[in-house]
């Protein structure tokens, strides 16, 4: 685990509604799913109201591999400039999956100082608390 | 494409700016009347007729408050916009347009000890004291302990790192000459003497890859702006500066500090789309501007806007900066010749403050034959800018 919570310090909730619920769920679930337009197939993240290719209303949740790769990264350093319920140092990556959108999340078995751009990764799920489960990534075939 | 109608059409034609502090002691009420009526006097226009009042959403009282402190009876135009300094373009479209005579633009924050505003009632928004967090968009990053700008940016400045080879010992400049620059304007209160490429280095990583150094300290600030027609500013105190275009950017899949999604995340689509407006309606282009006011709300955002601005081409800003020579005062382009946002606090109008000073001649470091200024806002966001010129 190279992610420290404290339990006095809720972790802050994503704010569920109708466009984003989902994602959420499958969460959750311990699924990866995106939004995708049924009408012309485009694949978005983070979820929306329509395509905003088409604008079509009509919208799916097609699973995913949850496997892509460290596209930039982030390593909070100084405790003020990140969440007091998380010990710093920690990192956070936007991973860039196969289906070719981007998820910003944890890392689950890489410690700051390795992260890397370019590394490969695979989604899991870490239920942080009783309401809350959190996506993260680990090592590909870890 | 819009239409041309603006070109030159508005001037500024008074400047009130309220002595910066980390303390600064009075109400954001009281600076920003005191500000008003400073850029009032300074114009040579009475307070009474001052007709129009602008302002970001953002920051400060709102015309009810600033016109009731100020004795203002009536006003023909009032508007608040939001990103950076975009109520600017109210301001201009209001004169220009004729739905004001006088139109006042101002910005009054107290960041370092005032009123926490716009603030959401997450115990973390407190803790940070910012106003920019919006927890209902922001929640597909705060969840991950991503949260705030450092943060935010330096997920932006990892991926620019990656794309260009930019270099701390390069980026540092921008901090080391906003230092210089700011040591020797007797406005700003931060750096009483420029710093090294060594204290740069040894400046705390606070969200890897960004230093503090890196990022506009919080200040408590008031500044106004008068903007009329040119015809009008010619009965007025001050030689005008005028506006030859003024313009805002947006782009594909943006989002303040965070567009992550979008296929390039390090260009900033919105300052280009602003550039070409801004050079297209004002007839301008990148060669003809004499001196650069960027946003250096953080320091990797001068790298990313001069490629977007056109003032070098892509992946070439960090040679540019390296060694500060090009972006001195002497330099092919001076930044920021007042020290910046990193030198005097973060406070957006200040660069449209030091816009006029140098097209004035007045400016604490002033750039030799000052005839046209641009000034860009929003990095990272909307953007927002203008070029100003000499009448």
């Amino acid at each position: 685990m190279v992610m420290e919570y404290n339990p006095k310090i809720p972790t802050l909730r994503p704010y569920i509604d109708p466009d984003n619920q989902g994602f959420w769920d499958g969460v959750r679930e311990h699924r990866l799913v995106i939004q995708k337009c049924k009408d012309c197939g485009l694949v978005i993240h983070r979820p929306r109201p329509m395509c905003p290719r088409c604008l079509s209303t009509e919208r799916e949740w097609t699973p995913s591999m949850g496997k892509g790769v460290i596209y930039a990264y982030v390593n909070v350093i100084y405790q003020n400039a990140g969440y007091p319920g998380i010990k710093a140092p920690y990192s956070v990556v936007v991973v860039e999956i196969t289906e070719g959108v981007r998820i910003l999340a944890n890392l689950y078995d890489i410690e700051p100082e390795g992260v890397r751009i370019g590394t490969p990764v695979e989604i899991c799920f870490d239920d942080i608390a009783d309401d809350l489960t959190l996506p993260k990534f680990k090592r590909l075939n870890s | 494409m819009a239409i041309d109608s603006i070109k030159d059409k508005a001037a500024i034609v008074g400047i009130g700016v309220v002595d910066f502090s980390t303390d600064i002691g009075r109400t954001e009420w009281y600076t920003a009347c005191q500000a008003i009526k400073l850029a009032a006097e300074e114009a040579g226009v009475n307070i009474d007729d001052i007709d129009g009042m602008v302002k970001s959403v953002d920051d400060g009282p709102d015309p009810t408050y600033t016109g009731k402190g100020l004795g203002i009876d009536n006003l023909l135009y009032h508007s608040e916009n939001h990103w950076g300094t975009s109520a600017m373009m109210n301001a201009v479209h209001a004169v220009a347009g004729g739905l004001c005579n006088y139109c006042v633009y101002y910005q009054t924050a107290h960041r370092a000890s005032g009123p926490e505003k716009c603030i959401s009632d997450f115990l973390v928004a407190r803790e940070f004291r910012d106003d920019s967090l919006d927890m209902v968009r922001y929640d597909y990053f705060s969840p991950f302990g991503l949260i705030g700008e450092p943060g935010y940016v330096a997920m932006m400045y990892r991926r620019y790192m990656h794309e260009t080879g930019i270099k701390p010992e390069q980026l540092g400049w921008v901090p080391i000459v906003a230092s210089e620059n700011a040591a020797r304007n007797t406005n700003a209160i931060f750096f009483d003497k420029s710093i090294t490429i060594d204290d740069y280095m040894q400046s705390k990583l606070i969200a890897d890859p960004i230093r503090e150094l890196d990022c506009a300290p919080k200040v408590d600030g008031s500044i106004a702006i008068v903007i009329t027609t040119p015809e009008r500013a010619k009965a007025l105190k001050q030689e005008p500066v005028i506006i030859n275009s003024v313009a805002s950017g947006y782009a594909l899949e943006g989002q303040n500090y965070t567009s992550y999604t979008r296929d390039v995340i390090t260009d900033l689509p919105e300052m280009e789309n602003m550039a070409k407006e801004l050079y297209r309606v004002g007839g301008m282009g990148p060669k003809d501007i004499k001196v650069a006011m960027l946003d250096d709300t953080f320091a990797p955002y001068v790298p990313m806007q001069l490629e977007a601005l056109g003032f070098c081409g892509k992946g070439e800003a960090p040679a540019f900066i390296e060694g500060g020579d090009k972006i001195r005062v002497g330099g092919q382009l001076p930044v920021n010749p007042d020290g910046g946002e990193i030198g005097q606090g973060r406070f957006i109008t200040t660069r449209i403050v030091e816009a006029v000073r140098q097209i004035r001649g007045t400016s604490t470091n002033q750039v030799a034959n000052t005839d046209t200024v641009l000034v860009a806002s929003g990095a990272g966001g909307p953007a927002d800018g203008m070029i100003c010129r000499k009448e």
